[in-house]
């Protein structure tokens, strides 16, 4: 099977994003997809700890130390953008003001439940940091994960396992095999990559899945 | 005459007490009144509650005060960072007390605080184990949770440039918790890079106003006494 890596489930995510959208990247893989971007689109970024139009990293030497996103890496602002408190940034967030939020998960369920906080180890500090505010608050969430763990034990279920982030918030999966879509029907398979198979995603799936329209 | 001002930054925590609860402003490594901290620290109070974003990395800011023993609740979302050992440790040994909350959640507990409302309907969390035990209510369909506000004893915050009436302004992203915190607490002690004169900084572009600081320090004072 072809198993995208994580920079091809970057630039796959990215293909989906429209000129002109508001868009918070999460963490991880998710961060990547603004490199994939094409250059004719205008996509403005967000991020959680009080910035619009987030820009590249700086030159080496040139960093200001307070200028970081959210997860803690220096960048820098683009002109026309603006700096504002965590408590207007969230209102962006859970006000339905962002187009589009692109998460990693650990799991998501057949109706769009999303876990990606907490996993059922206790001893382990959980932390939540704005996950639960994107995943109900932006008009449109993007999961971008692996489609299976590292046993190869499915991450798409009928029912998530793992504490959860969000009920019925999530409407795209983009897999390292595929790209899925939560529907009132269920999960459709919009995308297969390369020769891969719909049995064959199906059968590392956990939950059952619709064949492409 | 109103003048904010204090000598050093451990006059301007000396009267914190064991128990306290305390906000510090900061996300991640940005916006931290890591001076401020270190007072707080050689000040010894313990038994501190505190409210932040993070939990602190490696030796400094929260770090150290967990590292020191000196906290026994931490409400914060994102407590586990890269390089936040003494939290981790701090936590398994059963030795600090978590809150976690959701980080749109607890920016709004404090924001409310200071603004005097007594709780908001959010749909963040709703339907999750940070939700449970909480009121909740569904309106038009959409269910919501009753979050309560989050006040504090005292505030510690980092800005970039007062005036001795307090009024601050920031530095890009290190605004964050700040502007909130400093509404929302008690007493709030504010740790800045220089202090202009009054009528110094222009109106326009004050975040925080004077009214909500009650303390103010400059690193370049502090530094002149060493």
């Amino acid at each position: 099977m072809l198993r995208f890596n994580p920079e091809q489930m970057a630039e796959r995510v990215a293909q989906d994003i429209p000129d002109g959208a508001y868009v918070n990247l999460g963490i991880g893989i998710p961060t990547k997809v603004s490199n994939y971007v094409a250059g004719d689109k205008q996509v403005i970024y967000h991020s959680e700890n009080g910035i619009l139009a987030v820009g590249p990293a700086p030159a080496p030497g040139e960093e200001n130390p307070n200028l970081i996103n959210a997860g803690k890496q220096y960048v820098t602002l683009l002109p026309g953008g603006c700096y504002f408190d965590n408590a207007e940034s969230f209102a962006i967030m859970r006000g339905g003001h962002l187009d589009i939020a692109v998460l990693g998960a650990f799991q998501v369920s057949a109706t769009g439940d999303l876990a990606n906080w907490a996993t059922n180890n206790d001893k382990f500090p959980p932390a939540v940091g704005g996950a639960m505010d994107l995943a109900v608050g932006a008009r449109k969430l993007f999961v971008v994960m692996r489609h299976t763990t590292r046993e190869n034990e499915p991450k798409i279920l009928e029912q998530c396992t793992y504490p959860l982030t969000g009920t019925g918030v999530v409407q795209r999966i983009f897999t390292d095999l595929a790209v899925i879509d939560v529907t009132p029907d269920g999960l459709r398979v919009v995308e297969l990559f390369g020769e891969n198979t719909f049995e064959e995603v199906q059968a590392l799936t956990g939950a059952r899945l619709l064949p492409p329209a | 005459m109103i003048d904010k001002r204090v000598n050093s930054f451990k006059d301007a925590v000396a009267d914190i007490p064991d128990g306290a609860v305390i906000m510090i402003g900061g996300f991640g490594s940005s916006g931290i009144p890591l001076k401020l901290i270190e007072a707080l620290r050689q000040h010894g109070a313990t038994g501190l509650t505190i409210i932040s974003n993070n939990a602190g990395v490696a030796e400094e800011g929260i770090a150290s005060l967990l590292r020191d023993g000196l906290v026994s609740k931490i409400v914060c979302s994102f407590p586990r960072s890269a390089g936040s050992i003494w939290f981790e440790k701090r936590f398994e040994e059963g030795s600090v007390e978590l809150e976690l909350v959701p980080q749109g959640t607890l920016s709004e507990r404090i924001r409310i605080a200071g603004a005097g409302i007594g709780g908001f309907l959010t749909p963040t969390g709703y339907g999750t184990r940070l939700a449970e035990g909480k009121e909740t209510r569904v309106i038009n369909g959409k269910g919501y949770v009753l979050e309560l506000p989050l006040p504090a004893d005292y505030a510690l915050v980092r800005a970039e440039c007062g005036d001795p009436w307090g009024n601050l302004v920031y530095n890009t992203a290190g605004r964050n918790f700040n502007p909130m915190m400093a509404s929302a607490a008690r007493v709030t002690i504010a740790e800045v890079n220089s202090i202009v004169e009054v009528g110094g900084l222009n109106p326009e572009h004050v975040v925080t106003p004077g009214i909500f600081v009650d303390r103010l320090v400059a690193e370049e004072v502090d530094h002149a006494q060493v």
